[in-house]
């Protein structure tokens, strides 16, 4: 039977990870290559880097830190920030990434997964959609939560899907920072209309909400970051609590 | 000194297969030169061989297709000189007859069979398969030694191959029913899943094929 997923996030800017990181005998928290290894060896299933580089011309640097952990961390790995166009993905491909988010490009144009998908393939395309409530449903948001782009988030994971996308990292703006609990009603919404894997992001303030994220919300993988970051719960945490609720894991004495 | 070639031939993540190897040969102090070859000469030189593989079964095959002589060094160094041999994912794919991946691609023909889509039991599964998941059904291949009762491996594929003969089954896993997740035959070894992705389980199993004398 596949596993649940847990998944540390960690923002990269310019190379450096931001939103502190705490992590005990880590000599340098700020290196995105050094908390990868911590993670490795906490167990985690998959990493996820999201590069908030400001610039474009400063891509060169995220190709880097993806290469460095991708020699040292032999786990799967996405990357997601900045992608525009197939050709980005598959940059990010041959630096060692496993898998490549998409968000405003895709959002702006969805057409754009359709050739992403062709190019790597439906596996390797992961459709990163950023939302917030409205009204009744939920809307697309672009440029890191900016901007709205009016669009249903119901209507956009089924296009995106049906279009190539593989997965959906779903992030509830309204709960990102809060640690209020993912959005379960948004998770659900998302679940009931899409078949690809679903990750659920935004909110994740102890382990319970993970747990609650799969069994409630139809997740296929919790991805958090500050919680993990801060030592609020490890990896271990983590997969006990998905566990204890019914939820299958693998095993982090596995890793 | 072990030489050790891998085919690389345009398809798939070359340089993590190569990093997770070094790791591996590193952890068991084998020592390991490994050369990333399309060179039919050197692929007939290497000691050991490993056929990585991403994507689409026809572009993996017209990729090795289309080096000269690559095929014709592969059969004689693996299947007539019997050096040990590791196809991954569509790399182990390509040792069957054939693929049914859209069009019907001839492989290599190693393992007598066919690559066909998964059909998982329950439609709500998603295909491609893609994530951690368990071995079962492990036969004693010294490939697949010291990974413990359940295994967990890393997968992300959308067909699988389904060989003739049951004795070339080294191990199978449950989506939605039973596929084959590792195949073995003589020198050869193949895994559907991803040894280079799955930590220490992959770590492991990648440091049993350095050190395997089949």
């Amino acid at each position: 039977m596949l596993k649940v997923r847990v998944i540390p996030c960690l923002d990269v800017k310019d190379g450096r990870t931001v939103k502190g990181v705490n992590f005990v005998d880590l000599r340098d928290a700020g290196d995105p290559v050094a908390l990868a290894r911590a993670y490795d060896a906490q167990g985690a299933d998959e990493l996820c880097f999201l590069d908030i580089t400001a610039s474009h011309e400063k891509r060169a640097t995220m190709i880097d830190v993806v290469e460095r952990t991708a020699d040292a961390c032999f786990m799967p790995l996405t990357v997601g920030g900045g992608v525009r166009t197939p050709d980005d993905m598959v940059a990010m491909l041959k630096a060692g990434a496993d898998k490549v988010a998409i968000n405003t490009a895709a959002v702006l144009d969805p057409d754009i997964i359709r050739a992403c998908a062709r190019k790597v393939g439906s596996q390797a395309v992961v459709m990163a959609m950023d939302v917030r409530r409205e009204g009744d449903g939920w809307v697309v948001y672009t440029h890191g939560g900016r901007n709205s782009s009016g669009k249903d988030a119901v209507a956009f994971a089924r296009q995106i899907v049906d279009l190539g996308a593989g997965e959906i990292l779903l992030t509830s703006m309204d709960r990102d920072g809060t640690k209020d609990g993912y959005d379960i009603p948004l998770l659900r919404a998302i679940r009931d209309v899409v078949s690809v894997p679903l990750i659920a992001s935004g909110g994740a303030g102890n382990v319970q909400h993970m747990a609650d994220a799969v069994l409630k919300g139809g997740a296929d993988a919790v991805l958090a970051a500050s919680i993990f970051h801060f030592g609020e719960a490890t990896i271990a945490d983590a997969k006990a609590a998905l566990a204890a609720a019914g939820a299958p894991v693998r095993p982090t004495v596995d890793a | 000194m072990t030489r050790l070639a891998i085919i690389d031939y345009g398809s798939g993540n070359v340089r993590s297969v190569q990093r997770a190897l070094e790791a591996a040969a590193n952890a068991h102090e084998i020592r390991l030169d490994i050369v990333l070859t399309d060179d039919p000469d050197r692929i007939r030189q290497a000691d050991r061989i490993v056929l990585p593989g991403v994507g689409h079964f026809a572009d993996c095959a017209a990729g090795l297709a289309n080096r000269q002589g690559v095929t014709e060094a592969l059969n004689e160094a693996v299947f007539r000189s019997k050096r040990p041999f590791l196809g991954i994912c569509v790399g182990m794919q390509l040792m069957a007859d054939v693929g049914r991946e859209d069009v019907e691609t001839p492989g290599l023909g190693w393992i007598p069979g066919a690559v066909e889509r998964l059909t998982p039991k329950d439609a709500k599964l998603p295909v491609p398969h893609m994530g951690w998941n368990v071995l079962t059904d492990l036969t004693s291949h010294p490939v697949l030694s010291g990974l413990g009762p359940d295994p967990h491996v890393y997968f992300v594929h959308s067909y699988a191959l389904k060989p003739e003969h049951r004795d070339h089954i080294a191990a199978r896993c449950d989506y939605g029913g039973k596929f084959v997740a590792a195949v073995a035959r003589d020198n050869l070894f193949g895994t559907q899943f991803h040894p280079e992705k799955s930590q220490k389980a992959g770590q492991t199993l990648l440091a049993n094929f350095l050190r395997w004398k089949p």
